[in-house]
């Protein structure tokens, strides 16, 4: 496992393989918003996230951006249930606040890690198949998986990554992993998909693709991305929120977020004064 | 297995050879290890050698339980003699019990305490009670221990850590209550085994016979959990316990269940090893045995369906022969081999056969990557043959990696 594979062949997104995992009615998704009041986050009296209020829709796609250290990951990792926070957290009339991680991801919450985190060991096939099983009864969890479930034979599609699912996870390329992480949130059934820096480490080409995949699984559910890459914001982003200091400073499109002098000062500076040349702006990280 | 060889060769690119499929290789091995442990081991070992092996069947099956638990599950359970000891001090408490009759009080009572049974001893003078408890008590324990330290999210060494303390405790508690324990001593003399006389050299082989079948039960149950939906979330769980969790599965569960059935084949190894030693005593259940029992796992190599149960078998009757030879040399011997095997070889013996293997790609891998004058005379020499035919530059790679691949 530790040989040096070489990369394995990029594979291409097959979005005719994601109408079909889309393919549920959107009845299901109606309801759904993530909406958070007041919330806080305190470290051994270090406040991390100091009364965050975020409503989120089905629909949408945002985009949660802010310096380092403004609380951007804390706000996932509390709506995930990976540390313990204050005030009040609804996504589709279910409380997420004070419930194991679990009990969240199974009322509909899906969240990505900073690292790709996939089963390394795993092969990809195993990998979708393990996200796809969390109602498997223990029966069927104690015999061998006789046949590919349909969900993770679209899934495999829709990421491409068909043709490597009998490859270890752990070979990929970086942008595959993340790809597979995506797929997995798919076939997981995820209806709130909290994405921490998708496009990390992804080439060019890699980021448009990603980003018309997110659009498109947006349309139906409720997205948000953390994302330091300020050209994929642009690109691809249909609200913003900016946080700072543990606070929410601005919200709105990517327009009128970049137009706020506030948000300028304390983050988009140096971008704001690059917006008429793309290529000035390609910096992922403002410091 | 030569015979088939060259006409497999031809057809290896389409598909594996006939004995590395995968059915084949399982039921093969099982059926090899029936034909050694029953057929062979038997007509070649004398009385007293065959009792050995059986006691080292008896640890055998703690190892494999270690290697579900700590090589697939990632869980290191230093404590397994814990409930190695529950598992054999239910039986030596049933076999003291029958031995002293209906209504009898066993012969230590009479010694230490005030020669009353008591109570809770009562119910495991009948058999299917003493078999369901060993089957079930040790399991339950380990499943309600495990649901409380796993949920808790104990890993690592603090788990290895507060295993090994529960070992010290129960070895310390069997002491201090020798009344109804037999203390130091243990339990010991034995005579009956479920009625049958333990005195006889017969009843001592159907003892090795049983716990040869029992092993080889706990061997195959393993690679079907292993194989199972389950024993792919299992490894998952190892690797990265947070992104299980945030699937929608509770990790704790998934570990308790591989943490229970470790303890259940420690209970039965330990109920098998109480009737073939003679004897259970604190010395077998406290900290250097639980230690002891996870070296020849580790030496084995601990992820892989086999590594366990020969690593561990190995280890011990090592121990035996070289202890015979050099007394009071073993300790030292064991220290060298453990840090030899960690230090070069961390998966364990079992993975000798995949580096080897890799060292030899790699190595005949330089020739193919140059042109292919340099691969002809290589494969001419072999033949015999000067003009080769280009195909039989691919053989010989792949003889190499089959032999490699065989004596693995």
């Amino acid at each position: 496992m530790s040989d040096t594979t070489p990369a394995v062949e990029a594979g291409r997104l097959d979005t005719e393989a994601l109408e079909q995992v889309l393919a549920a009615p959107a009845a299901r998704f109606r309801h759904d918003y993530l909406e958070v009041r007041g919330l806080r986050v305190e470290f051994d009296g270090f406040v991390a996230v100091d009364g965050v209020d975020l409503t989120v829709t089905q629909g949408d796609l945002r985009f949660l951006i802010g310096p380092n250290g403004a609380g951007k990951t804390t706000v996932v990792d509390a709506l995930t249930g990976l540390v313990a926070a204050a005030g009040s957290a609804q996504f589709g009339g279910v409380d997420l606040l004070g419930r194991p991680s679990h009990r969240i991801a199974r009322s509909g919450v899906g969240r990505t890690f900073q690292t790709a985190s996939v089963f390394d060991e795993l092969t990809v096939l195993q990998n979708l198949d393990i996200a796809a099983g969390a109602r498997r009864g223990p029966l069927t969890l104690l015999r061998r998986r006789r046949s590919v479930p349909p969900e993770v034979e679209a899934a495999l599609e829709t990421v491409g990554l068909a043709h490597v699912r009998d490859l270890p996870a752990g070979v990929l390329a970086h942008g595959q992993k993340q790809w597979l992480e995506i797929g997995m949130l798919l076939v997981q059934d995820a209806r709130l998909l909290l994405l921490d820096e998708p496009v990390a480490g992804m080439s060019q080409a890699e980021r448009e693709e990603t980003g018309l995949l997110l659009q498109r699984i947006g349309e139906q559910r409720t997205v948000v991305v953390v994302e330091h890459d300020m050209e994929f914001l642009r690109a691809f982003a249909s609200s913003v929120t900016v946080l700072h200091q543990g606070k929410v400073l601005a919200e709105g499109t990517v327009a009128q977020v970049q137009a706020d002098p506030r948000v300028v000062e304390v983050y988009l500076g140096t971008g704001a004064h690059g917006r008429g040349s793309r290529t000035a702006a390609t910096s992922t990280e403002v410091e | 297995m030569s015979a088939a060889r060259p006409g497999s060769a031809r057809t290896a690119v389409a598909r594996p050879d006939w004995w590395r499929r995968e059915g084949v290789r399982l039921w093969g091995g099982i059926a090899l290890a029936v034909v050694l442990l029953v057929g062979v081991a038997p007509a070649v070992l004398s009385d007293f050698r065959l009792n050995l092996l059986a006691k080292f069947l008896c640890l055998a099956m703690v190892a494999v339980g270690i290697g579900l638990a700590w090589g697939r599950g990632g869980m290191l359970v230093l404590g397994q003699g814990v409930f190695f000891g529950l598992g054999g001090y239910l039986m030596a408490m049933h076999m003291k019990l029958s031995d002293a009759g209906p209504g009898g009080v066993p012969d230590f009572m009479l010694l230490y305490g005030d020669g009353v049974v008591p109570g809770w001893w009562e119910p495991l003078r009948s058999p299917v009670v003493t078999v369901l408890a060993i089957l079930l008590l040790p399991a339950g324990l380990a499943a309600v221990l495990g649901l409380a330290v796993f949920r808790r999210r104990v890993r690592g060494a603090y788990f290895a850590i507060l295993s090994q303390a529960l070992a010290a405790a129960f070895a310390i508690l069997l002491v201090g209550q020798q009344k109804v324990t037999g203390g130091t001593n243990g339990l010991n003399g034995f005579r009956s085994f479920f009625g049958y006389d333990l005195a006889d050299p017969v009843n001592k082989r159907m003892l090795y016979y049983i716990a040869a079948g029992v092993l080889v039960v706990m061997v195959v149950v393993v690679r079907l959990l292993m194989r199972s939906r389950y024993g792919e979330l299992l490894v998952a769980v190892r690797d990265q316990e947070n992104r299980v969790r945030f699937l929608g599965y509770d990790p704790a569960v998934v570990k308790v269940v591989a943490y229970a059935v470790a303890a259940a084949f420690a209970a039965v190894g330990g109920a098998l090893f109480a009737p073939v030693a003679g004897i259970i005593s604190p010395a077998d259940v406290g900290v250097v045995p639980s230690i002891a029992l996870l070296v020849g796992v580790a030496i084995g190599g601990r992820a892989t369906l086999l590594g366990p149960v020969l690593g561990s078998i190995a280890v011990s009757w090592a121990e035996t022969s070289l202890s015979e030879q050099f007394p009071s040399f073993w300790t030292y011997f064991q220290g060298a081999l453990f840090i030899g095997v960690v230090a070069f070889l961390p998966n364990g013996l079992a993975s000798l056969g995949g580096a080897l293997r890799r060292r030899r790609a790699r190595g005949s891998a330089v020739p193919e990557v140059g042109p292919a004058s340099d691969v002809r005379p290589a494969a001419g020499s072999a033949g015999g043959v000067p003009a080769d035919p280009p195909a039989g530059a691919p053989d010989v790679t792949t003889d190499t990696v089959d032999t490699a691949g065989r004596h693995a």
